[in-house]
């Protein structure tokens, strides 16, 4: 997003349909997800729907779990937005508010924003929707401690491997 | 109640099995490649840590308060203490209102040292 001037250390990396961030996390490749939309501050990730993440047979819903797994990732990749330099994050804590049930049988999607950031915590609104982020199907709210450790982040590789020109 | 756990099938594909330790249902989820989060650590997925808490609420919730139609839940709220290495998470619910219509459950997850949570939940669920 030019009009904001905000620049952040994935914004050479993220585009439409590219899945780099997911594909360097095992369980977000498992899953399927994949990076929509990025820009300063948030990210949109996608869930393809699938059989294995039903929770109520019968009624062919979503388990609510895999949402908080969607967003979660969502939110994860808002706070590497709004990163001028990344450093390893880390979830404090994540509350999930399921509003409605989910449709079944349709890609599901969660859109995250990081609207504000201290030193040391980022703070995250996201909302998970099949249609439209104004009428979502569950909603949250997120906070992550930045500079969590000194252990790399999968990101870390990421930003390596593109400097190199490789994948 | 492992019956249950058959019946989901997201409980399958995270690999969830249930025990029953002196009849308190412990859940348990066997580390294994497809649910890490940072390959790096390597640690287990936080949104994983979380369904899985999120599952052990609902098994114990569904189990205990007899109800026929299953729990659904309202807010879920979840606690990261700890990174969750490459070893089995366990995890056990305690319910602490049992209301008419909504149901306040808590939920600890720990690795080898139950004293040394890995994470640990809050949830809502209407009855």
């Amino acid at each position: 997003m030019a009009e904001t001037g905000r620049r952040y250390a994935l914004e050479a990396i993220f585009g439409p349909g590219r899945e780099e961030m997911t594909s360097y996390t095992p369980h977000a490749h498992y899953l399927g997800l994949l990076v929509v939309e990025t820009g300063p501050g948030f990210g949109i990730i996608k869930l393809p729907q699938r059989e294995e993440l039903i929770g109520d047979p019968r009624r062919h819903v979503i388990f609510g779990g895999a949402i908080t797994t969607l967003i979660d990732h969502a939110s994860g990749l808002a706070v590497a937005c709004a990163l001028e330099e990344l450093v390893p994050v880390a979830t404090i804590d994540l509350r999930v508010d399921y509003l409605r049930a989910a449709e079944p049988a349709v890609d599901l999607f969660a859109r995250a924003d990081c609207y504000r950031q201290t030193r040391n915590v980022a703070f995250v609104r996201a909302v998970a929707y099949e249609r439209t982020p104004e009428d979502p199907f569950a909603s949250a709210l997120g906070t992550f401690m930045i500079g969590a450790n000194r252990t790399e982040s999968p990101m870390g590789q990421l930003l390596r491997d593109d400097k190199d020109g490789g994948a | 109640m492992s019956s249950v756990v058959d019946l989901i099938p997201y409980a399958r594909f995270l690999g969830v099995a249930v025990e029953d330790k002196d009849g308190v249902l412990e859940s348990v989820l066997p580390f294994r490649q497809e649910i890490i989060g940072n390959a790096r650590l390597p640690a287990v997925h936080g949104g994983v840590l979380g369904a899985f808490l999120e599952l052990t609420a609902f098994l114990h919730l569904f189990a205990e308060s007899g109800a026929e139609r299953a729990p659904k839940p309202i807010t879920f709220s979840v606690d990261y203490l700890r990174s969750a290495g490459a070893a089995t998470t366990r995890a056990r619910a305690e319910i602490f209102k049992l209301g008419r219509r909504i149901a306040n459950v808590r939920v600890v997850a720990w690795q080898e040292d139950p004293s040394r949570p890995v994470a640990a939940g809050n949830g809502k669920f209407l009855l």
